[in-house]
C-alpha cells in the first residue's frame, strides 16, 4: 500500500492501527442469541429463493456508516443489509419497515 | 462481459494492483485495502468464480480466475518475524506481473 | 463483548418477517426449520475430518485437494454452501485462519462463528501481529515455526488441519477427534495429547 494511499473503507481493517491494543477475548463465545438465529436463518431462506447472494449481504453491510457499524451486533448489521436489500428490490415495502 | 483466461501459475511474482475503488463511489471488493500495490508469490489457482464486484450489485458478472496468493508479512507491515505469511485469495483482475 | 440486540432492531426484525410471510416467501415453520438445520453444524464434523485423515493417508489426501469433497464423505451435504479449503500445517509451518473483510468461516463443517472470531480486534490484528494474537490464547509454537495467517477474503472457507500430536500413537479416530476443538480448527490453538 503507498504512502498516499486513500484511507480503507469501514469495514476493511486488516492491520488497522486503531485496533492494535484492543485484546481478543478468546472466552468471548457469545453464540448467537434467538435475534441472530432469526436473521441468520431469513437470509439462508432468502438467498435459496434466489432473491440475495452473500456478495450482496456483505454490500449491505459495508454501506452501513462507520459510527453505526461499529455500534451496532452482528447479526444487526446483517438485519440492516437484507432488510435494506429486499426494501430495493421492491420485496418489501418501506411502510411495511416502519414503526 | 469480459472473460478471462488463466494467466499466472504456482511461483510466478505478481503485484497488486494499487486501484482504489473505493474512492470512487459504491462499490464492493474483496481485494483488502493492506494488499494494494504489494508483491507477492501465487501458491496456486482456485478455480474460477463469478466477479463479487458486480455480483453485489446484481449486475451480470463474469467468471474470473481465483488464486491464492501468498505475501511476507514483514514486507506489508514493516514489523513482524521474518518468514511469516500471509496467504489471501484474490481475483485475477487484481494482479498484475511483478516488474 | 456481544450484546443485546437494540430493541429498535427487535421490532425491525419483526416488522420484516412478517413482510415476508405477507409476501408468502417464509412461513414460521420454514424458519424453524431452518435455525435447526444451522444449528446441527459444530466443530465435531471439522474434528471427526481431521481425526480420519490422521488415521487414513487417502482422506488426507482427499481433504488437502477438496475439502468439500471430503465433509461429503463424512455424510455433510455441502449443497449450497462456499467451497471448503483445508490447510495442512507441517513441522516448521502454523496457519491460522482470519477474515479482515467481514467474517467468512467454514460454517458447515465448524457451526457458527465465534464471538471473538468476529471481532473487530480479531479481524484487526491477526493478520499483523499474529504471534501477539495466538499469545492471548496462551499460544506458543515450535522454535522456528513460521505463521502463514490466511486472509478469507473471497469464495473459500478455510479450516486447518493440524499436525497429529506427539504421544498418540494407537489412538482411534474418537480419541483423536477429542484433541480437536474449534480453536484448533481455526489455528489459534494447537492439539495436544
Amino acid at each position: 500500500m503507498p504512502e498516499d494511499a486513500p484511507n480503507p473503507a469501514t469495514h476493511d481493517i486488516g492491520g488497522a492501527a486503531r485496533f492494535r491494543c484492543t485484546p481478543v477475548e478468546p472466552d468471548d463465545e457469545a453464540p448467537p442469541d434467538a435475534f441472530g438465529k432469526r436473521v441468520d436463518a431469513l437470509r439462508q431462506l432468502l438467498a435459496q429463493r434466489g432473491l440475495m447472494t452473500v456478495d450482496e449481504l456483505r454490500r449491505g453491510v459495508e454501506a452501513i456508516p462507520e459510527a453505526e457499524y461499529h455500534a451496532l451486533g452482528y447479526y444487526e448489521r446483517w438485519l440492516r443489509s437484507i432488510s435494506g436489500l429486499m426494501l430495493e428490490k421492491g420485496v418489501v415495502k418501506a411502510e411495511d419497515l416502519r414503526p | 462481459m469480459t472473460s478471462y483466461t488463466a494467466h499466472f501459475t504456482p511461483g510466478t511474482r505478481i503485484r497488486v494492483k494499487a486501484d482504489y475503488p473505493e474512492t470512487r463511489g459504491p462499490c464492493h471488493i474483496r481485494t483488502p485495502h493492506y494488499l494494494r500495490g504489494r508483491e507477492g508469490v501465487v501458491e496456486r489457482p482456485l478455480g474460477a468464480f463469478r466477479n463479487p464486484e458486480d455480483l453485489a450489485f446484481a449486475r451480470p458478472a463474469a467468471t474470473i480466475p481465483l488464486y491464492h496468493v501468498r505475501f511476507d508479512q514483514k514486507g506489508i507491515w514493516n514489523e513482524g518475524e521474518a518468514g511469516d505469511t500471509v496467504l489471501v485469495e484474490l481475483y485475477e483482475h487484481w494482479l498484475e506481473p511483478a516488474a | 463483548m456481544a450484546h443485546a440486540p437494540h430493541p429498535e432492531n427487535v421490532a425491525l426484525l419483526a416488522r420484516f418477517t412478517a413482510a415476508l410471510a405477507a409476501a408468502g416467501l417464509v412461513t414460521e415453520d420454514q424458519i424453524a426449520e431452518q435455525i435447526a438445520r444451522t444449528d446441527r453444524a459444530s466443530p465435531r464434523i471439522g474434528a471427526a475430518m481431521v481425526a480420519r485423515a490422521w488415521t487414513d493417508a487417502g482422506y488426507h489426501a482427499l481433504m488437502l485437494k477438496d475439502g468439500s469433497a471430503a465433509a461429503e464423505a463424512m455424510g455433510i451435504s455441502m449443497v449450497g454452501a462456499p467451497p471448503l479449503g483445508v490447510l495442512a500445517d507441517a513441522p516448521g509451518l502454523h496457519h491460522l485462519v482470519v477474515c479482515t473483510l467481514c467474517s467468512c468461516y467454514p460454517r458447515a463443517v465448524l457451526g457458527y462463528p465465534p464471538h471473538w472470531y468476529k471481532s473487530a480486534a480479531y479481524r484487526a490484528r491477526a493478520v499483523r501481529d499474529p504471534r501477539g494474537v495466538l499469545a492471548e490464547w496462551g499460544t506458543t509454537l515450535p522454535e522456528a515455526t513460521q505463521i502463514r495467517v490466511v486472509d478469507s477474503t473471497a469464495d473459500y472457507r478455510w479450516m486447518v488441519l493440524p499436525t497429529r500430536p506427539e504421544g498418540t500413537a494407537g489412538w482411534d479416530e474418537a480419541r483423536l477427534a477429542a484433541l480437536v476443538t474449534r480453536d484448533v480448527l481455526v489455528g489459534t490453538r494447537l492439539p495436544t495429547a
